[in-house]
């Protein structure tokens, strides 16, 4: 079969979505459009079957009961109803919280606004194998520390922190943790009691689901869990995130659980099998390359490739058959290199230049062979043209040169 | 971002990748930008010394597909000029020629530079005058 371009391995970003995902979701467009709060007709109730059948999905794909389900529109508003709403709830108790600095923006920058507003933020550094440690929080936490967020995967490095002991440290010293689980949640096992997890968010999109629909996971039981809402209204999901549900969405995510808890044993061998395969080919090939973030404690189908001494943004254009991304999607719009790899102590030179590499439920062997194919000739293309290289290759130490400003 | 054909043209096809023996009088050697800001740009130039014409240029560049595009062209720009002829270079005539959009001037800022020091250097090299 013919190679199809461009091909698309972002799948950190987004994926497509199932067919299958889409399937389930369509009647509820059309023939099942009813509202699923409306109580008191055929259309309400088989909206709220729909929805009632999602819960139980999304509860089996990370061991938590139903009803601890909360609908939000994705991550960024679950991250930002699970630590405002736990600094909010709990603030006589205390006002310290913990995070990283590798986090996604949706948990740094709703920690900076509570900063702003007098709460007192610990930001941990990964070690330069991207992991945060229980160790590490277990450091961190005081008598009035109230919130430990700390992501279950990292969304640039795919690098899995250290859970489910974070979440053993929480619990022993009686802290609440969330975890922003978008990069997690469908790819990974994952289960809230035996990680310790007392909060967990998750976007849709990010396992063959709709764009736009993803869930908070709240704690009922040992302890309950209590938030201020963001959202105030109907007083839908307990109070916590009012408005009428979106139907199709949630729909949509329960059936894209159900497949990522069906076949992930499956899906997990193929897709690390091939993601291997392609960092063994370019590592092979292009002797400087390096693999970013801890290579063991990974995401199966993500890899973060540094290509020193060659820059990012002429890199992408010379494998634009391939949809890919440097740094974190948010980030490959400016020319600043990425935080999260600064966060590893990468230079400025290596941190210019790293590729995340995503692979998905439809990527092919052929479009693998295709990409690891034009990585290593547009590398070594660069390589050629750069004046680092060069310098390098003189036995020049390019750390140590007094760069112009610019 | 959309390239326009003329910088696509330049970073597929690099006209004078290379380099010149930097230990030559009659080479001058231009080294500007820095790693952290994703650029860096080297430009070396052949001088015949009894003509005073840049008879050859290379270059090698750490950049984006502009900044390859704009130091390419400025050694294509050179070659043939006279010392006085390339300092009279402007950036802004690479940013036409490129059609280079806004956020990328400073490729074609930091390849004139790249040409001024690199004349600079040959200037140092071989005592003679440089007013800049
Ligand atoms: C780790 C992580 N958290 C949060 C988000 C935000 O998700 P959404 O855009 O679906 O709200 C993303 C997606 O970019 C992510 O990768």
């Amino acid at each position: 079969m013919a190679l199809k371009l461009p091909i698309y391995m972002d799948n950190n970003a987004t994926t497509p979505m199932d067919p299958r995902v889409l399937e389930a979701m369509l009647p509820y467009f059309t023939e099942k459009f009813g509202n699923s709060a409306s109580r008191n007709h055929q259309f309400g109730w088989e909206a709220e079957d729909g929805v009632k059948l999602a819960r139980k999905q999304v509860g089996e794909l990370i061991g938590a009961d139903p009803k601890e389900i909360i609908w939000t529109s994705g991550s960024t508003e679950s991250n930002n109803l699970a630590i405002k709403g736990v600094a909010d709830m709990y603030k006589d108790k205390g006002r310290h919280i913990i995070t990283a600095v590798h986090e996604h923006k949706a948990t740094l920058d709703p920690c900076k606004r509570l900063a702003k507003m007098g709460y007192d933020i610990t930001w941990l550094e990964p070690g330069a194998d991207g992991l945060i440690t229980a160790k590490q929080v277990a450091e961190a936490i005081r008598v009035d520390t109230i919130l430990v967020t700390i992501m279950w995967a990292n969304n640039e490095l795919g690098t899995i922190n250290e859970l489910p002991e974070i979440g053993k440290v929480c619990k022993e010293k009686g802290v609440l943790l969330h975890t922003d689980a978008t990069q997690a949640v469908g790819k990974i096992p994952v289960d809230v009691n035996d990680a310790g997890v007392d909060l967990l968010s998750a976007s849709a999109h990010k396992m063959y689901g709709p764009k736009g629909a993803g869930f908070l996971y709240v704690r009922r039981r040992k302890p309950r869990v209590r938030l201020t809402p963001i959202i105030d209204g109907g007083g839908h999901e307990r109070g916590m995130r009012s408005g009428t549900l979106n139907v199709t969405g949630i729909v949509g995510l329960g059936k894209a659980c159900e497949l990522c808890r069906l076949e992930m044993a499956e899906e997990t061998a193929r897709l690390s099998k091939m993601r291997d395969r392609m960092d063994q080919a370019i590592l092979s090939q292009l002797e400087h390359a390096v693999i970013n973030g801890d290579p063991k404690r990974r995401l199966p189908h993500t890899t973060n490739i540094s290509f020193p001494y060659v820059e990012g943004e002429s890199m992408m254009m010379a494998i634009k058959e391939v949809a890919v991304s440097s740094g974190s999607a948010c980030t490959s719009a400016s020319l600043e290199p990425s935080y999260v790899l600064k966060a590893l102590g990468l230079g400025d030179e290596i941190a210019h230049s790293s590729i995340r590499f995503g692979l998905g439920r439809f990527t092919t062997d052929e479009e693998v062979d295709y990409t690891i194919d034009k990585v290593v000739t547009a590398v070594k293309k660069l390589l050629e043209l750069s004046p680092l290289y060069e310098m390098v290759l003189e036995g020049i130490d390019i750390t140590t040169i007094e760069w112009g400003a610019h | 971002m959309a390239y326009s054909e003329k910088v696509l043209s330049h970073y597929e096809t690099p006209r004078n990748v290379g380099s010149l023996d930097k230990e030559s009088k009659t080479v001058g050697t231009g080294i500007v930008g820095a790693p952290e800001c994703g650029d860096v740009m080297k430009l070396q130039i052949q001088v015949d010394e009894a003509t005073g014409k840049i008879t050859d240029a290379k270059f090698k560049t750490f950049g984006c597909g502009s900044a390859i595009a704009s130091s390419s062209l400025a050694t294509e720009w050179v070659k043939g000029r006279t010392i006085d002829e390339a300092l009279a270079i402007k950036n802004t005539e690479i940013v036409q020629e490129l059609s280079l959009p806004p956020v990328k001037i400073h490729c074609s800022v930091l390849a004139e530079d790249a040409i001024k020091s690199a004349i600079h250097d040959y200037q140092e090299k071989n005592g003679l005058d440089h007013d800049h």
